[in-house]
């Protein structure tokens, strides 16, 4: 837990993107059971705080580069809800047209690299990403969000070995919601150490409460900064849990009740509503008014969406190969 | 579309040289001329590459630009689409078509997906050469013709430089390409050398290497030159024969073929890959959807037998397409 409590303002931001997240995720659900949204989609609901506190310390030229349960990366990155959300129904007004859906959310305009699908796929386009800008002397980040699962994937081995023995400007933020799809870390892993074994490969690493949005904000700030001062890629264990299923098949057999009524004790949105309440930085009537804000704004997301045109099956092959003009 | 086309070569390119300096040009002017060019690979470096075609570049454009990687295909062929996602335009070496398996997710899942799955944001101006094809007894982990496979590929751009001008001239257009583009390059190839012709060279279409009038010859890459000794060989028995250099194996030109055939009415197709699944089989296919009713024979094919390479030298030998079979082939269509 963060001891720290200097900033109400950077707390209400937290709080406010983690809402969103939560809230445009449940009503994702509904949306599901209604076939208006099809395809896999994976909840990060019980996760916010780590996209809301990640994203919260990145300047606009930094990158971000995502998993299938993304989500809640793209709305912390600032993406567009409505261009989200029309995603997900399919349509041309989707921020991939309608050809990548609830897993392949991308925006180039705010250097946000998807939305990749396959476990560990991402960690190498962080890496490159990173390179060009060493090569390019800029100073930016790119922070390679994944799941613990993928630290079993070779790409995680490669990657980590490689953005240390260049020391690229990379933030590795690994989401460890202790479940592989179903297979929990101790089961498919023979350390469990997260952080130990990214540190074996040179990296500055720690574990940070992922529950926690204000600690998550403070462990991110602290590795960007030290990344910009040329220290080379940093490796952050967010301890996490999603309160859903892995995705909208899954029968969630693979734990007890138990095990998630306890993490939902520890629910990010309303710890850290609670906790402003007690230092006095926020009312029941603020929490109300945020709410009622970010459901007009699902609501806008969601008209959008229906509004929006299908994109013409004439433009079916589009974007295979660029469209050159000479 | 672009016009893909390169500069003129240098002067001194005028004397005779070998397919291996060929491309170590053209990766050298590349590097002169856009500074956002660099290459990555396996050994590139202070090795001077497994077959020697980046030899002597460290020592010119330093190790920033010309960068050893550890043995992590997949990792290096990643970082080369973040890197051009990023604004650069790099050249990543893959030591052989095998190894690139390894980095098979990142070549199909990233680099040929993200563009349309972006809805056209991300387009990944990455070139990857690799070498492939048998020949040279490295058995069967060394010596394979995969590129067939990622000619399956949509998002990809096959090239396959059979000749010195090719070997030359196809880096440049292919770097200014907004998209991903591999390049193959058959091991048996860089030790062959001549006058190089200066002079443009596109990364669209096919070509005709010789010309005839009774029956047309498809090849590529490697065996491009077996099928042209194939052709001498057929005209001394006075069949003479168009040789087709397929060059861009995807997107497949296939307008000069159906043209040739249109005028052969007959054709063998050699290719270094397995028969079943293979590019022939999609050369054939084009053949029959276009120009069936111009064919007097049924179309032959020369390909690799299909087996794992072996490395002795007459088991290699046998399980690769041949002058001799091909002229046999040839023979066949034309009696048939």
């Amino acid at each position: 837990m963060s001891e720290k409590r200097t900033s109400p303002h950077r707390e209400t931001e937290l709080l406010r993107q983690m809402l969103r997240i939560r809230r445009f995720e449940e009503r994702c659900v509904e949306l599901y059971s209604t076939e208006k949204i099809r395809g896999f989609m994976h909840l990060y609901i019980g996760e916010e705080a780590v996209a809301a506190g990640v994203c919260h310390v990145l300047t606009a030229d930094d990158a971000v580069v995502s998993t299938y349960r993304e989500h809640g990366h793209a709305l912390a990155r600032g993406l567009p809800m409505t261009e989200i959300m029309a995603e997900m129904y399919g349509r041309a007004a989707g921020c991939s047209r309608g050809r990548g859906g609830s897993m392949h959310i991308f925006d180039a305009s705010r250097r946000f690299y998807g939305g990749n699908a396959v476990v560990g796929g991402g960690l190498p386009i962080a890496v490159g990403l990173a390179l060009a800008d060493r090569c390019q002397g800029r100073s930016r980040v790119t922070v390679c969000f994944f799941g613990e699962g993928a630290m079993a994937e070779g790409e995680f081995h490669e990657c980590l070995n490689l953005a240390s023995l260049w020391r690229l400007p990379v933030l590795f933020a690994c989401e460890n919601n202790r479940y592989a799809m179903g297979t929990a870390l101790a089961r498919s892993q023979a350390e469990t150490d997260l952080a130990l074994r990214a540190a074996a490969y040179d990296v500055v690493a720690w574990p940070v409460d992922g529950m926690d949005a204000a600690a998550v904000a403070d462990a991110a700030a602290r590795a960007t900064e030290s990344i910009r001062a040329g220290a080379g890629p940093h490796f952050l264990e967010l301890r996490t849990y999603r309160f859903r299923a892995h995705s909208m098949y899954d029968p969630d057999r693979y734990r007890t009740k138990t095990e998630i009524e306890e993490w939902k004790h520890r629910d990010p949105v309303s710890s850290l509503a609670e906790r402003m309440k007690a230092a006095g930085d926020l009312t029941d009537d603020d929490v109300r008014v945020m709410d009622k804000e970010i459901t007009e704004e699902i609501d806008r997301a969601v008209a959008f969406a229906e509004r929006a045109p299908l994109e013409p099956v004439e433009d079916l092959t589009r974007f295979v190969y660029s469209e050159v003009t000479s | 579309m672009s016009t893909r086309t390169a500069r003129p070569a240098r002067r001194e390119d005028q004397a005779a040289i070998t397919y291996r300096e060929a491309v170590r040009e053209s990766i050298r002017e590349a590097m002169h001329r856009d500074e956002r060019v660099f290459l990555m690979g396996e050994d590139v470096g202070a090795y001077g590459g497994c077959f020697a075609v980046s030899l002597g570049l460290l020592e010119e454009f330093g190790p920033e630009r010309i960068r050893d990687t550890p043995l992590s295909e997949s990792a290096f062929v990643g970082a080369g689409i973040g890197a051009a996602l990023g604004g650069m335009r790099p050249i990543v070496e893959i030591m052989t078509v095998n190894f690139s398996l390894l980095a098979l997710d990142q070549i199909l899942n990233n680099a040929a997906t993200l563009l349309h799955m972006s809805g056209g944001q991300l387009n990944i101006p990455l070139v990857i050469r690799m070498t492939t094809g048998a020949g040279r007894q490295l058995a069967a982990q060394h010596s394979h013709s995969l590129e067939g496979w990622y000619a399956h590929i949509p998002g990809l751009r096959i090239l396959a430089p059979a000749t010195l001008e090719d070997a030359r001239g196809m880096l440049w257009p292919a770097l200014e390409d907004p998209d991903p583009v591999l390049i193959f390059e058959h091991g048996s190839l860089y030790n062959t050398s001549g006058v190089l012709r200066p002079g443009p060279v596109g990364i669209t279409r096919s070509a005709l290497r010789r010309s005839g009038r009774d029956i047309t010859l498809i090849a590529y890459g490697g065996t491009l030159h077996k099928a042209m000794k194939a052709a001498e060989e057929l005209a001394s028995g006075g069949v003479e024969a168009d040789v087709i250099d397929l060059r861009v194996l995807r997107p497949l030109d296939d307008s000069l073929i159906v043209e040739s055939v249109t005028r052969t009415h007959r054709a063998v197709i050699v290719d270094e890959g397995w028969r079943s699944g293979s590019l022939s089989a999609e050369v054939s296919a084009r053949i029959v959807e276009h120009a069936f009713y111009e064919l007097d024979a049924p179309v032959e094919r020369v390909c690799t037998a299909e087996v794992p390479i072996p490395y002795a030298r007459h088991l290699e030998e046998a399980a690769l397409p041949q002058v001799p079979a091909i002229v046999a082939a040839a023979r066949r269509v034309i009696a048939s």
